[in-house]
């Protein structure tokens, strides 16, 4: 494998750990304030299809992300709705917003645009178009790191560049303000935060909805910037795939990085069946590839390598006790 | 202490559950611009309407009630299964290595066979996340979630690399040997008589997957063994005071739950497809979540729960062809029915404690 | 004369069809330390959750200093000045000291400045009231008595003036029970207003200047607690004269039923619960075994019941028990004649959601005559529970009724008689009437000793020592998973089993 194929994978590489990234995030910040979220998945997906929606149909992407976004944050203010005020199942509800978002995305898209359950293409200001880096041309004929900043670093979406300095980003929220320390006790032990004089449902609400925006992010990405449109179910497992990195991640943010971006290899070498065949000369399965995740959160499950300890008070609802 | 009465309880809360469910997805479909009474009369003909909308209705019910008594076993142990869709899809693979591995003579014997090979393929799939939540603690929802995509990536392995017939360019196993097909509604119920659609694919396994409905409520609350899944389900540190084991019961409850979802296998795989292709499940492993919740978990309840899913499905697939209403209405359907009586259940619960509530003290 | 640093004016609270607090009125001055009494469910902590703002009042005024004030939220407590110390710690196990100090009482957006603030008060606290803790260890590594110094803290840091400690020594022994009152009375004289809830008299008398005793959610009096007696005050909160002697005749202890020899039990945690253990139960004797909970007693029990596995040699009528393995479950342990009321009915005894004659098979539902053929034989069961309960007088009679439907004594009666009526050799009860009503305990208590005047081995576990004084005829003591001693009953004292119970060897 020559330097140019290596610098090739990663750069897919980065661009499908983003989303993956993204949603792995926006999972962190609701797991660790107490409240479990399988519905990732769903929430990408909705927010995929009302970016590229109202793209298209406004011609500016950013107004585009801004509606994916508030559909992604909508659906968390219903998981927050049934799991939080509620105290329903967390795991029930997130189940039942995939579906809704599953089959509400193609009812919508059908109502609207009468393609299949599709949008149109994204062309121009609709799309997130790569954001070259100063200097990446005249940079580009330096050996070695030449191509790396210039194909590698730079020139994708301005979404890309936010997700990676939203992992700074919010190991500096959980562990360095008032904020993160009331989010991490309020997953740990709500108890705690409710004697303290802070509202554990405030709390669980602002987690659940940064997780919302987040996937938003993450959804729009999808439609507006890796695809040119929105396909019906093009989240295609992604957010089930950042949950497993979460739990890889034992819920910590730079182990977010690692994980997602190691998911995104697996992924990018999917696509690239030579290229793993050059290097350890054997053909592995593309399905192998595929299911390679998965896999390996169950080992990290069972405790076979370290053990994730999820937070606490995950999982369960909060009702005051005597 | 019980506020609602026992019929408040297992009918008029996932009746209103239902109603509110049924009144969102009015609203869906007027917001698409199409008429909800219309519709639902469009669903009504096109499943109910004639033979062969009954027997899509009941083919659909038959996957719907095996996948929800998996759910709902697992409920009472307090597990949540949400490996249905990988198990089924084992399953499926069971009963094509069945039917195509060995010569049957009849379709009796092979029926036999295939339900044994889907129901432990289902099993085997579900052993492992079982046996990992059992002895090593990792959450089983996360784990048979993993389970369901690692099936879909065995299977797709298997069907493009192993069983697909040279020169087939489909990923599907060979169409399996006459000898094995089993004989529909329109077979049997034309043995006493009654004309019944020849189209429709209902067969011989809605017949089986009632009687595992009895069976289930038998095993649930008339043996010892149902009771100790009850017992460990409610309470594990009683269970365990009990002399009941944790581990076995976690097995044996997943061991059920992956068999009967295993076992829709013989409906689609071997009643319908005749052949094992790679999305034969189609989600109804999911689905079997949804009509659990409704069902109340309770083999009645899922029967008939699963009734109204197949109905649900059958017209919703009416609807796509006559209107412009997608499909996938159904599955906004299925959204709305799991959040309402599964994630929601408080929303109506409260109020209706609380009316309870001040009748009683009415009375007093 | 100073307005009374907290003064509640015909506080009710119903909880669903129960009423836990009924017009309710206290007054308390400030720099006092005001005991609250009263039985199990009387009402205590409900009430002092509403001051806390944990629950609303649905009736009521709280005045503070005075001052009328709403206290909607924990915020708003507070705000007012007042600091509770919860009887089940609040804290963030993973968290260290410091950090659990200023959840939720951070000055600003970021946490630097918060830490560095709190270490130096903390400093000021510690030598101000005597309360050293280390700021940087997490709460998970300390100790009990640390954690509550930690709540303690808490408060303190909030600049509490009024602190409430609900049943604050249940999990402390006597010496830190003593440490923590020497530190009460500090903050007293420092000019903290105190609430003490507990139900225990000598901590009442001991400690505290004025006592209010509830009984069933009401107030029935409050007194000096020079003024008053622990005879007064105990037949106050019962509404009748005790019984503190249960009416028995001497024992006459047969063969040894339960050997027990080395004893050792180690939890999940890898932490050894039970340090080698020596006892003996004879039959036609009661064996009480008393301590502060958490010194083993739980262990003790889970592992002769069957389900915590255990090291050493424990024999039932001269034939081993096996302590680990295939058949160390509760399923072999009742096989071999052993009944066990556990600690905690609504944990592990009852199944709450099952109906009466559901729970009366609990444990026993494999029983040949509970089956017919390869299925459960309902109509045998029901008919079993039927009689069961009416021999217990269990009310109201309705084998149909949830478990949950029944009140505690009658839940306790169903677990009594499913585990008596099997005729068990050897009996193990935990906590026999905890949150039991005083007619219940009287039946509770006769019925055990009728069993043990059968012959039958039992084996009691209490934190109540009056309870084990009463009903067993040894004591044997237990603290940190040792026993400290055994003593007839008939020639000891609360006095010299308290100083065993606090690890001071005899």
């Amino acid at each position: 494998m020559d330097f140019l194929t290596l610098i090739q994978l990663l750069d897919s590489t980065v661009r499908l750990a983003t989303p993956l990234l993204l949603a792995c995030l926006a999972g962190l910040f609701s797991e660790r304030a107490g409240i479990f979220d399988i519905g990732l998945e769903g929430k990408m997906l909705a927010a995929a299809f009302f970016s590229a929606a109202v793209a298209a149909l406004s011609g500016s992407v950013w107004i585009g992300l801004l509606a994916g976004i508030s559909a992604s944050v909508a659906l968390s203010a219903l998981h927050g709705l049934a799991s939080i005020t509620f105290r329903g199942n967390q795991l029930i509800s997130g189940v039942a917003i995939n579906f809704l978002a599953a089959g509400l995305t193609v009812l919508i898209a059908q109502d609207w645009f009468s393609q299949g359950g599709r949008t149109p293409s994204l062309m121009g200001g609709a799309r997130f178009e790569p954001v070259t880096l100063p200097f990446a041309e005249a940079l580009s004929s330096v050996p070695f790191l030449g191509p790396v900043y210039s194909e590698l670093i730079s020139g994708h979406s301005i979404l890309v560049y936010i997700a990676f300095a939203t992992v700074p980003l919010t190991w500096w929220i959980l562990y360095r303000t008032r904020f993160g320390l009331r989010l991490r006790a309020v997953g740990e032990n709500p108890a705690a935060v409710d004697t303290a004089g802070v509202s554990v449902i405030g709390l669980r609400y602002a987690a659940v909805i940064i997780c919302g925006v987040l996937c938003g992010i993450a959804g729009a990405y999808l439609s507006t910037a890796l695809q040119a449109g929105f396909v019906k179910d093009m989240s295609a497992g992604r957010g089930f795939i950042a949950l497993a990195a979460l739990i890889f991640a034992k819920w910590r943010p730079w182990y977010a990085l690692w994980a997602t971006l190691l998911f995104g290899l697996f992924g990018a070498l999917e696509t690239r069946p030579d290229v793993i065949q050059a290097v350890i000369g054997i053909k592995v399965q593309g399905q192998l590839l595929g299911a390679l995740p998965y896999i390996m959160t169950v080992i990290i499950l069972a405790g076979f390598v370290g053990k994730a300890i999820p937070p606490r008070a995950g999982g369960e609802p909060y009702v005051k006790e005597r | 202490m019980d506020v609602m009465p026992k019929w408040a309880e297992v009918i008029l809360v996932p009746l209103i559950s239902l109603i509110l469910a049924a009144i969102l997805s009015a609203l869906v479909i007027l917001a698409i611009g199409e008429d909800p009474v219309e519709a639902v009369n469009l669903m009504v003909t096109g499943a109910l309407g004639s033979t062969y909308g009954w027997g899509y209705t009941l083919y659909y019910a038959t996957n719907f009630l095996f996948t929800g008594l998996a759910v709902s076993v697992a409920f009472h142990a307090g597990l949540f299964n949400i490996g249905g869709e990988g198990q089924a899809m084992l399953g499926g693979l069971g009963v094509a290595l069945a039917c195509l591995l060995i010569p049957w003579p009849h379709w009796t014997i092979a029926l036999v066979a295939a339900t044994v090979a889907a129901g432990l393929f289902g099993a085997a799939w579900a052993a492992i996340p079982a046996f990992l939540q059992a002895r090593r603690g990792s959450h089983i929802v996360i784990t048979t979630i993993m389970f369901n995509f690692i099936a879909a990536a065995v299977l797709n392995y298997v069907l493009v690399n192993l069983m697909r017939p040279a020169g087939s360019m489909d990923p599907a196993t060979a169409r399996f040997p006459e000898a094995v097909h089993l004989p529909t509604l329109h077979d049997i119920l034309g043995t006493v008589g009654i004309s019944f659609s020849k189209a429709a694919p209902a067969n011989v396994t809605f017949l089986i997957a009632v009687v595992a409905c009895v069976l289930v409520w038998l095993l649930l609350w008339r043996t010892w063994l149902g009771y100790e899944i009850r017992s460990y389900g409610k309470s594990e540190p009683a269970a365990k005071y009990a002399g009941i084991s944790p581990v076995a019961i976690t097995m044996i409850a997943m061991l059920i739950s992956g068999a009967l979802a295993g076992m829709m296998a013989i409906n689609n795989v071997m009643g319908e497809a005749e052949r094992l292709v790679l999305n034969a499940v189609e989600g109804a492993g999911f689905i079997g979540i949804a009509v659990a919740l409704m069902g109340r978990s309770h083999p009645f309840g899922v029967f008939l729960a699963a009734i109204l899913f197949g109905f649900l499905y059958q017209g919703g697939a009416e609807l796509a062809l006559w209107t412009s209403i997608p499909r996938e209405l159904i599955v906004v359907i299925q959204a709305l029915v799991i959040l309402f009586t599964g994630a929601l259940d408080n929303m109506v619960r409260m109020p209706l404690e609380r009316l309870f509530l001040m009748m009683r003290r009415g009375d007093a | 004369m100073t307005a009374p640093a907290i003064e509640l004016k015909g506080i009710s609270k119903a909880f669903g069809p129960v009423q836990a607090n009924k017009d309710i009125s206290i007054r308390v001055m400030p720099g006092t330390i005001h005991g609250i009494i009263g039985e199990n469910g009387a009402g205590k902590s409900t009430l002092m959750s509403i001051l806390y703002g944990f629950y609303k009042a649905d009736k009521g005024e709280i005045f503070i200093a005075g001052q009328k004030t709403d206290i909607p939220d924990s915020q708003a407590a507070i705000a007012a000045g007042i600091g509770m110390v919860f009887q089940h710690f609040k804290l963030v196990e993973n968290f260290t000291v410091l950090e659990n100090i200023i959840l939720g009482a951070e000055d600003g957006g970021l946490l630097r400045p918060s830490l560095a603030k709190a270490r130096k008060t903390l400093v000021e606290l510690a030598d101000e009231y005597g309360l050293n803790v280390d700021p940087d260890a997490l709460i998970e590594d300390i100790g009990v008595g640390m954690q509550q110094r930690v709540e303690i803290l808490k408060a303190l840091y909030r600049q509490a003036d009024i602190l409430i400690l609900d049943e604050p020594t249940g999990v402390l022994t006597p010496a830190e029970a003593d440490q923590l009152f020497r530190i009460l009375g500090r903050l007293r004289e420092e000019g903290k207003t105190i609430i003490l809830i507990t139900h225990k008299l000598r901590e009442i008398m001991e400690a505290t200047d004025t006592v209010s005793v509830m009984r069933r959610g009401e107030m029935t009096a409050t007194v000096k607690t020079s003024d008053t007696s622990p005879a007064e005050l105990a037949e106050l909160m019962v509404g009748r004269k005790v019984l503190l002697r249960v009416d028995k005749k001497p024992a006459t202890p047969g063969d040894i039923v339960l050997d027990i020899k080395g004893l050792r039990v180690v939890d999940d945690q890898k932490v050894e619960r039970l340090k080698g253990i020596d006892l003996q139960v004879r039959a036609g004797e009661i064996l009480g075994i008393a301590g502060v909970a958490g010194n083993g007693q739980s262990e003790l029990l889970e592992v002769l019941g069957g389900y915590a596995d255990g090291t050493g040699d424990v024999s039932l009528n001269g034939t081993p028990l096996d302590l680990s393995g295939r058949s160390s479950d509760g399923r072999s342990r009742r096989r071999r004649g052993i009944g066990h009321v556990p600690e905690d009915r609504q944990r592990e005894g009852l199944i709450m959601d099952f109906s009466a004659w559901e729970n009366t098979a609990f444990g026993y539902h494999r029983e040949p005559a509970y089956q017919s053929g390869a299925l459960l034989n309902n109509q045998a069961i029901r008919n079993d529970t039927a009689e069961k309960m009416a021999r217990f007088d269990v009310r109201p009679p309705n084998p149909a009724l949830a478990a949950k439907s029944f009140s505690g004594g009658n839940q306790q009666k169903i677990v009594l008689a499913r585990e008596i009526e099997r005729n068990p050799d050897l009996l193990l009860i935990g906590q026999p009437t905890r949150g039991v009503d005083i007619g219940a305990i009287e039946f509770i208590h006769q019925q055990i000793v009728a069993l043990r005047d059968q012959g039958k081995a039992i084996l009691l576990v209490s934190v109540e020592l009056e309870e084990i004084l009463a009903l067993a005829d040894r004591v044997a003591v237990m603290f940190d998973g040792h026993i400290m001693g055994e003593r007839l009953s008939s020639e000891t004292d609360e006095k010299e089993l308290g100083l065993l119970m606090a690890g001071v060897g005899s």
